[in-house]
């Protein structure tokens, strides 16, 4: 059974709808990724399953999620506050900002595991120190008396880890957890987490919105596309056989080695705003294999080959060599 | 926050030395008035009314010839004690207040900044004496309507503070981890917030021993024979002509106090270069 199974999640904020029917599981070990292009919705998914809509004024009008069997959309928050962190910790994005400035790196972390694990001061500052070394902090008991500011970009995401690691969760959330880094040290921070989270046989939602990442790290891939699910398979099936014009063109995104100069392009045109949606498939005015119908009928997300697209052109498709290959 | 190294530059330079000192001498004075006084502050000698300066009484004396120089150190006891327990319960309040309607928001927050408005808008003196009309004059009423005068000030600072801090990323951070309402502000929002509200609160203390003295003054503060600085100016105010030491000396050390308040809180704020944090709220 899957650890953590959204279905149908659509989320209003105001008179706006930028999440609709969004749909996905995530097994037991299993490292999910979430890509799409900024706007297209990663971020809400992951704030509405730590359960956060409120903070941004957002409501959760339909669908379900479920976490072991808990039903997070209307769990009390006192028990969800006891799941945050413990349970489902998240990674945010920013690990410039997402650290108070007065408090040493060593307490911000020590107090996830003595709220959670009922830890005395001297446990959790060992174990603390344990998950910093797992995570190649050079020196960990001296960086646990440091304050944030005499750190690096990289020592800081990495610090921001530690908390999310400090109580042992079952499933992490990484909201794009190397956006803010230099590109020499992503790579490193990605494999850093990807080992742990294997190791400790944890599931893992990588969102991001760099193809290179998810093919290095994923089991499994989720297309997100202006607030809905463009198409879902294994890691394999993506690269090899995309169902979705959208994926293809992300998968065309990815720069290579052998590449002619020059010839680096991205996808013409831009994610539609969440005021005003395209009909239909919300793709298909930037979609090169539009047909008729996909302006007027929005396309079911159904079972195609091992996975799942939201596509009318992808039964016709079929049989089309992919950009990748 | 404040670090030694910070300190230590605090201290070294010429306002912040000079000032440091002035303010532990009358602290001294406040704390050791028992041991320092060469007299106790209430005995009368009708005798020695008016005397001038002099090697036995290096103040004179009053119009009830009690030491002047007794009656100033006991004096000084009275104003410290009275301006900083007003500020400290003002503090408080006021950070409490701002703090709690600045997180939930929402009509709590809209009725303290209604009610604080309202008392912003008024002199701090005036909103004392009404508070003293009403629950009569003492030291205890003059510590709390001197609290709640200064309260709109830190109320205000607090919650503006507040409203930045609690959309920065770490505050949700930290809430995505599991931390409840409480945790937050305590660990995490009003650390952030402190340095300019002590600042605020060490120049407003300053305002407070004026405060105090012209309640005094008034005859509204501290009752006789309980030595007040502002009390002893407004004694002294008849015998200004035959004996204007008696004036003029609680008014020079309610001038020298305050002044190096101001300016020790000065020096604060140019090592901490927090005068633009304060400016931005």
């Amino acid at each position: 059974m899957a650890l953590l199974s959204v279905t149908d999640l659509s989320v209003f904020i105001g008179r706006l709808k930028p999440l609709d029917g969004i749909s996905f599981d995530i097994g037991k070990g299993e490292i999910v990724g979430m890509v799409g292009e900024s706007g297209s919705g990663k971020s809400l998914t992951a704030m509405s399953v730590m359960g956060l809509l409120p903070l941004i004024g957002g409501k959760m009008t339909s669908g379900s999620i479920r976490f072991d069997g808990i039903d997070l959309a209307t769990l009390p928050e006192p028990h969800y506050r006891a799941l945050r962190g413990r349970r489902i910790a998240l990674i945010s994005q920013n690990p410039m900002t997402s650290l108070d400035p007065i408090i040493r790196i060593g307490a911000q972390i020590d107090q996830v595991s003595i709220l959670h694990l009922g830890l005395s001061d001297a446990a959790a500052r060992a174990r603390s120190i344990d998950i910093m070394q797992q995570l190649r902090i050079p020196e960990a008991a001296t960086v646990h008396g440091n304050y944030p500011h005499q750190l690096s970009g990289g020592m800081k995401q990495r610090v921001v880890i530690a908390m999310a690691l400090a109580a042992d969760p079952e499933l992490m959330i990484a909201d794009e957890p190397t956006t803010a880094l230099d590109v020499t040290i992503q790579a490193q921070i990605i494999q850093i987490v990807v080992d742990l989270v294997r190791e400790r046989g944890l599931s893992l939602l990588l969102i991001t919105h760099d193809m290179g990442v998810v093919a290095q790290a994923c089991d499994k891939v989720v297309v997100l596309y202006a607030g809905r699910v463009a198409e879902t398979n294994g890691i394999d099936a993506i690269f090899g056989e995309p169902q979705h014009p959208y994926t293809r063109e992300l998968i065309r995104c990815i720069p290579r080695h052998d590449q002619l100069r020059g010839s680096l392009t991205g996808i013409p045109g831009a994610v539609p705003s969440v005021m005003d949606y395209p009909s239909g498939c919300r793709f298909h005015p930037r979609c090169a294999d539009a047909l008729d119908i996909c302006a007027g009928a929005i396309p079911a997300l159904e079972q195609k080959a091992a996975g799942f697209a939201a596509c009318h052109a992808a039964i016709n498709a079929a049989g089309k060599v992919s950009a990748h290959g | 926050m404040i670090k030694s190294s910070s300190l230590r530059t605090i201290l070294l330079s010429p306002r912040g030395g000079i000032s440091a000192i002035v303010l532990l001498a009358v602290m001294i004075c406040a704390v050791f008035a028992p041991l320092i006084a060469p007299y106790a502050y209430d005995i009368q000698s009708l005798r020695d009314a008016n005397l001038n300066p002099s090697w036995k009484n290096w103040m004179g004396t009053d119009e009830f010839g009690r030491d002047l120089l007794s009656r100033m150190i006991y004096g000084a006891r009275t104003s410290l004690s009275v301006a900083l327990t007003a500020i400290s319960i003002s503090v408080a309040i006021g950070m409490s207040l701002g703090a709690t309607a600045a997180y939930f928001g929402g009509a709590f927050d809209r009725l303290v900044t209604a009610v604080v408005d309202l008392t912003w808008s008024f002199p701090e003196i005036l909103i004392a004496l009404i508070l003293i009309a009403i629950i009569g004059p003492g030291l205890n009423s003059t510590m709390i309507a001197i609290s709640i005068a200064y309260l709109a000030q830190f109320t205000r600072l607090t919650r503006v503070q507040i409203m930045a801090l609690k959309n920065e990323t770490y505050v949700e951070a930290t809430r995505s981890l599991g931390a409840g309402h409480a945790h937050i502000i305590l660990r995490h929002l009003l650390p952030n917030a402190l340095t300019p509200v002590i600042v605020a609160g060490m120049l407003a203390t300053g305002d407070a021993i004026i405060l105090e003295a012209t309640l005094g003054f008034f005859g509204l503060g501290a009752q006789p024979p309980t030595p007040s600085w502002g009390a002893m100016m407004s004694s002294g105010t008849a015998q200004i002509f035959i004996a204007p030491w008696i004036i003029i000396f609680p008014g020079l050390a309610i001038a020298i106090t305050v002044i190096a308040i101001n300016l020790f809180g000065d020096a604060v704020i140019d090592v901490l270069d927090i005068r633009r944090q304060l400016r931005d709220s």
